[in-house]
């Protein structure tokens, strides 16, 4: 059992590149707990979770810059991997074109072929007007799209994301994402991490983790349909556990079905289904018989 | 004002190494300086040449420490045996000309051999050689080419991996093909091109302000020279690998400065420092630099006289080299580690 649970476990669908059952420890805290992820080629895989949940030690295991202690993993050689940090790894105190080259040379793209290829990214990125600026120097939705240029210049098989978006402004994120759809559409496999849920929407699969384990798994839909019990809208505020308040609304999730009297009924989206995910596992179903905190 | 003391001392209380420094420097500092701090030298070696060589051995002083007796040697041989260093003083013990030749580049030893001198009028004519006037420059100099490369040289690239980490591109690096080596060349190569430079500076400028002489072979210096700036750079790396920010590195940088100044040789003669303490002085590379530099510059040592000093700076070398990179190996490729138990597949198609 791999602790799953909601969604299609990925296991028995890794195609391509992945984790199955990876575990890592850092001292005896185990950050990961058997968790699997396939990332096919040519679609976007999100991991979504909480801070510490594990997002970044899982992408760190997976591009092989973190060791596991068991399960396997399923990466390409390194020079067909791209991999933009949380930092985001650009060097401050070079240009953007002195970064680019930097990247291009390590590598090892053709020089003709890498001028080539920075004036194409620099265009789809719209910095070829900042390529003499020093990377310190831009705003960060700009160094971002610089560390996602950066990590594409040698046409890597598996792109690897740690929040390419967080901290970046909604238009920028806009541009990034089209800039990852297209990699997508050009046959690359591209997982990423992202705080936001909307994002993971637009993801063909979404792995959401809760405290090292995998939560939920699937396509966004599949996690939706997945989700014990029922969703409520109620009139606020509320002190019930299961309540939440989302936007100017106050929600409830009903394990068992049934609702208070003056609630209404509601199809649950990708977020209300990750809160109800986490509220099952939590405060534990009918079902299951009792508290499974993460059990 | 106690609001801002209470914050600075619980900083302090997470920051070990600061505190550790701040406690343990002190006593090491004392320790250290205690043992080496000394410019007196108890016994010279003395190597005894000449027809005479046997009866004139018999008595010398015993400041004069006879360490070997070559009858059918002339003085040419005498000096020759200064050269190489093999013996701070040479009696000429020839009938018809005794002398006490005494090597100059060695300043303490040169006074303290003066000292005994003229304190035994029976004693034959003393002759300094290399450095005739016992000028401080002559033998300071040499030595201080050293300090300057390694100071610069160290300080420099003890930042160069730390502020990777902190910049968070040193997981980018782990991520990129690089193996470990590479990002150790990379990283000291471009400090190699300066530090050459500077060298040639700081040589010229001893040659033409002090008036030093160079009196070896330039190619020797060379390549002692370039072999201690490798070193150099490569403990900074070594530094800035096992420290966790830039205070850290600049503060172990110096912590290996310290010793390498007092203990080299530079300032005190290695032979007047303690024993328990003169081992230290062994690891040190300055110490050989300083033996390479004064070998060549002023007493024109031949090479194979200084194959010693050069297989120590090798030896250093590849020691920073490959520590350097099995640190490295730990921050660039922790999945390809011995211990990974991991079924790690890199498929490559």
């Amino acid at each position: 059992m791999s602790g799953l649970r909601f969604g299609r476990s990925p296991e028995d669908r890794v195609t391509g590149w992945g984790l199955e059952r990876v575990t890592v420890r850092y001292g005896h805290a185990v950050a990961l707990d058997r968790v699997s992820m396939g990332v096919g080629a040519g679609s976007v895989t999100a991991v979504v979770g909480a801070d510490g949940a594990g997002k970044s030690t899982l992408l760190r295991t997976l591009v092989g810059a973190q060791r596991s202690v068991s399960g396997r993993v399923r990466r390409p050689a390194k020079r067909r991997i791209g991999y933009v940090s949380a930092g985001p790894g650009v060097y401050r105190d070079l240009t953007v074109d002195e970064n680019m080259a930097f990247s291009a040379r390590a590598y090892g793209v053709p020089r003709r072929a890498a001028r080539e290829r920075i004036g194409e990214l620099l265009a789809a990125t719209e910095l070829t007007a900042a390529r003499r600026r020093l990377a310190g120097q831009l705003s960060g939705g700009m160094r971002q799209k610089l560390a996602l240029a950066m990590a594409v210049i040698h046409r890597p098989e598996l792109l690897v994301l740690d929040e390419p978006t967080t901290g970046v402004d909604p238009v920028s994120r806009a541009e990034l994402w089209r800039l990852m759809a297209r990699l997508a559409a050009d046959g690359t496999a591209i997982a990423l991490a992202t705080t936001y849920v909307d994002e993971a929407e637009r993801a063909g699969s979404v792995l959401v983790l809760l405290r090292g384990r995998m939560l939920a798994a699937g396509t966004p839909a599949s996690i939706v349909a997945d989700v014990p019990g029922e969703l409520y809208t109620i009139a606020g505020p509320a002190h019930d556990p299961r309540a939440w308040r989302r936007g100017p609304e106050w929600r409830l999730w009903s394990p068992g079905g049934g609702a208070p009297p003056d609630a209404e009924l509601r199809t649950p989206d990708l977020e209300d289904a990750l809160v109800m995910a986490q509220l099952a596992v939590e405060l534990g179903t009918p079902g299951d018989g009792g508290t499974g905190a993460a059990a | 004002m106690l609001a801002m003391a209470l914050k600075e001392l619980r900083q302090l209380r997470r920051d070990r190494r600061t505190v550790a420094m701040m406690v343990i420097l002190p006593v090491l500092l004392l320790v250290v300086f205690g043992y080496a701090a000394r410019f007196d030298i108890d016994k010279v070696p003395t190597v005894v040449v000449g027809a005479n060589a046997e009866a004139v051995a018999a008595q010398l002083p015993d400041r004069l420490d006879v360490t070997a007796i070559h009858p059918d040697w002339t003085r040419a041989d005498g000096v020759d045996v200064l050269r190489r260093a093999d013996a701070t003083v040479v009696i000429v013990a020839d009938p018809k000309a005794p002398t006490i030749l005494i090597d100059g580049a060695n300043l303490f030893g040169a006074q303290s051999v003066l000292r005994a001198v003229a304190a035994n009028p029976q004693l034959p004519r003393a002759e300094i050689l290399f450095n005739p006037d016992l000028a401080t420059s002559v033998v300071m100099v040499p030595a201080l080419i050293g300090m300057i490369l390694v100071f610069i040289g160290t300080v420099a690239t003890s930042l160069g991996v730390v502020r990777e980490r902190q910049s968070g591109t040193m997981e980018q690096l782990a991520v990129m093909p690089f193996r470990p080596g590479d990002v150790f060349i990379g990283k000291i190569l471009p400090y190699f091109a300066v530090g050459i430079v500077d060298l040639v500076i700081v040589v010229l400028a001893g040659l033409w302000i002090f008036g030093v002489p160079f009196n070896g072979a330039p190619w020797i210096f060379a390549i002692g020279a370039l072999l201690f700036l490798f070193v150099a750079l490569g403990m900074g790396v070594l530094i800035s690998t096992v420290s966790e920010n830039q205070g850290q590195a600049i503060q172990l940088a110096i912590m290996t400065l310290l010793p390498q100044i007092l203990l080299s040789g530079m300032i005190f003669p290695l032979d007047s420092v303690a024993i328990g303490v003169r081992w230290i002085s062994y690891l040190l590379p300055l110490t050989y630099f300083v033996e390479i530099a004064r070998g060549v510059m002023v007493r024109g040592a031949p090479f194979d006289a200084l194959l010693f000093p050069i297989g120590m700076l090798l030896v250093l070398a590849v020691a920073v080299f490959a520590l350097s990179v099995l640190r490295f190996r730990r921050d660039l490729a922790p999945s390809a580690g011995r211990d990974d138990r991991a079924v790690t597949s890199e498929a490559t198609a």
